[in-house]
Formats: C-alpha cells, structure tokens, sequence
C-alpha cells in the first residue's frame, strides 16, 4: 500500500479566490458585508433599510445570490444603487467564484460599502468564504428562539446577529431573552441588533454601528 | 446541501495529486470531518460513490476521521468539548475561548495499492 498525504483543506480553492476578493476590496478601501439567513428572514428589507438611511452619505453596491429570479436585485434597483444579481440555479450558497465574476460586472469605483446577501440558507453558506470584512447572520422572531442551537455553525461564524421583526413579537412564542442567551452561549463575542423592518426600529442603532465600521476602512 | 460540490472538489485534488498511471488503484481517500463543519459525513460519502462510480475512481472509499469539537480557554487556559457547539467555557464559563478543532474539512492523504495487488 502506498500513501499519498495531501493535508489540504477541501475549500482550498475558494479560499484562495476569497482571499483575492479581499486583496481587491481593501484596496479599494471598500468594506464588505455578507448577510445569510433562512429565506424570509429579511435579508433584502435589511439591505433596503441600510440603503434608505445611510445611501445617501455613503456610497453602496449590493450583490444578490438567489437560486433563481432577479427578484431582489430589482428591488434594490429601485434604490438606485449599482447591483449584480447572481442566479445559483439551484447552488445553496455563494461561492468566493461567483462573487468575483459578479464584481467584474459591477462598477464598484468609488464604493465605501458591498454588500453581498447570501442565498436564504442557514446552513450551507457558513462554510464558504467570499472575502467579506463581516458575516451578518439575520434571524426572525417568527423562526423562534431555538435556532441558534439548531444551526450553530452559521452564528459561530458570524460577527453580528440581526434579529428582525421585532413587531411581530407579541404574536409569536419566540422569547427575545432566550433567544439572545442561545445566540451568545454559540457565540459570546456576537454583536447583537434587534430591528423591525416594517416599523423601523433598531435600524439606527445597526446604520450608526456599521457606519463606524466603515469609518475604520479609511 | 452542497456535499455533491465538495465531493467535486475532493475528487480533482485526488486527480491533482495522484500519478495518472495509479488512479485506477486508489483504494481510499481519506478526510477529516470536523463535528461542526457543516457536512453531513453520510450525504458527502453517498456523492462521492456517484461521481466516481463508472470512472477511475469506482471502487474507491471515502474515509472519514472525526474531528471532536475542542474549545482553549483563555482566562483559565483549559480545553473543553460540548455537544452543542457552545463557544463558552464548560469549566469557568469564560466566553474569551478559541476553537482549536472541530471545523476541519480536510483531505489528508490517499491510499493507493500495489500493482501486484491489484492485478
Ligand atoms: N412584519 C415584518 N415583516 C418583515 C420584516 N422584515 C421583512 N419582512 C417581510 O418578510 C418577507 C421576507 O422579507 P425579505 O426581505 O424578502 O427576506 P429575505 O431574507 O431577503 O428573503 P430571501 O432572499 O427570499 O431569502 C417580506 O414579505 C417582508 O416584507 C419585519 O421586520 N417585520
Ligand atoms: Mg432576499
Ligand atoms: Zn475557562
């Protein structure tokens, strides 16, 4: 028997692509935000949202990864704001490859803020690096508050939890306080918000933090 | 799920890395699976059987290793496990921890019989 060792690890090739998105990004002084969830969560609304308030002083691009439509990229269109929409056909997650292809189809000169929303998906978009300065995992109050324990990769992963559709709270039996000690006991440096995207509240406190995120790019 | 792409990419490292001439005799590829790294060991082993099956490569074992979920502490220096993926302490409580294992997915070697075997 011969052996043959490799030790190599099996995302290897898009966390080489990764790292060259990154090395372009930063040189472009640009900072890059990637949101996952469970379809539905608000991923879009959120992005919306961030354009509304802070498009306006801060230049933004947007990619969308959906497995199939243009959906959401002309929803952010209508923002006027420079987006790529990438169609998985039927792919669970974004790949470092296909945000590269997307950024050559962007004019992304002059952009202080990328944001990339993932495919809805809470699992599989954990494990691939897109060469993001952020992972933003979103969750909503109607999903309940087990969640984080049930998918403890995606918050391990991830920086900030947004947890949206706080209006929806009194409607559901989601605990807020157990659900944030479920998020911290995965992941105790998590950076948490808690939004509404229908009535607006918490937007601030997530536009004035990433904004000083951006801050530090310069 | 996406073990049908990573089966892919494990079976072009094997092309990669093995001599043309000895494809034909691998015997196994073997990996490590971190507890957490998001893959499901059966789903990835089932997507590399379909691939190769009719190539080369028929025959041939996904091996897994497993890797347990182990967390370093930082206030009380200790090394702890979980079952639920909890990056906080099992022995202080402290949440200043590192992952040291547990998110491997990693290809570690291929194993390749002999000619003579084979034959
Ligand atoms: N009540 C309530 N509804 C919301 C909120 N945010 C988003 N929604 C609604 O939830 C639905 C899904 O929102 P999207 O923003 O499309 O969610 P998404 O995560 O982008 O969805 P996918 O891209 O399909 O995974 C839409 O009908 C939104 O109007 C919120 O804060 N409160
Ligand atoms: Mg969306
Ligand atoms: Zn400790």
């Amino acid at each position: 028997m011969d052996v043959i060792t490799i030790e190599r690890k099996v995302l290897a090739k898009n966390d080489a692509i990764a790292e060259e998105n990154r090395k372009l990004l930063k040189g472009k002084k640009i900072y890059t935000v990637n949101i996952v969830s469970s379809p539905g969560s608000g991923k879009t609304s959120l992005v919306e949202k961030t354009i509304e308030k802070i498009g306006s002083k801060r230049k933004i691009s947007v990619i969308e990864g959906d497995v199939q439509t243009d959906l959401d990229a002309k929803r952010v269109a209508n923002y006027n704001v420079p987006v790529v929409q990438i169609i998985t056909n039927g792919g669970c997650h974004l790949e470092a490859g296909l945000v590269r292809d997307a950024l050559s189809g962007l004019k992304i000169e002059g952009t202080e803020l990328l944001i990339i929303e993932n495919v809805g998906n809470l699992v599989c978009p954990a494990g691939y690096d897109l060469g993001e300065d952020l992972k933003v995992v979103v969750i909503s109050v109607t999903e309940g508050d087990d969640k984080p324990l049930k998918y403890p990769k995606m918050f391990m992963n991830s920086e900030v939890l947004v947890i949206n559709k706080t209006d929806l709270l009194p409607y559901v039996n989601c605990k807020m306080g157990e659900l944030k000690s479920n998020a911290l006991k995965i992941n105790p440096k998590l950076e948490i918000f808690e939004t509404s995207c229908t009535s607006g509240s918490g937007i601030n406190e997530w536009c004035n933090w990433l904004e000083s995120k951006i801050q530090l790019e310069k | 799920m996406h073990e049908l792409s990573l089966a892919r990419d494990i079976i072009e490292t094997v092309y990669q890395n093995v001599p043309k001439e000895e494809v034909n005799r691998v015997s196994s590829v073997v990996i490590k699976v971190g507890t957490f790294s998001g893959v499901v060991t059966d789903s990835l082993k089932f997507s590399f059987q379909a691939i190769t099956s009719g190539t080369e490569l028929e025959g041939a074992e996904l091996e897994t290793i497993e890797i347990p979920f182990m967390l370093k502490c930082n206030d009380c220096n200790k090394e702890t496990t979980n079952e639920i993926g909890m990056m906080l302490c099992s022995d202080c409580g402290s949440g200043n921890t590192e992952i040291i294992s547990g998110g491997e997915l990693q290809i570690v070697e291929v194993k390749i019989q002999e000619a003579e075997e084979a034959a």
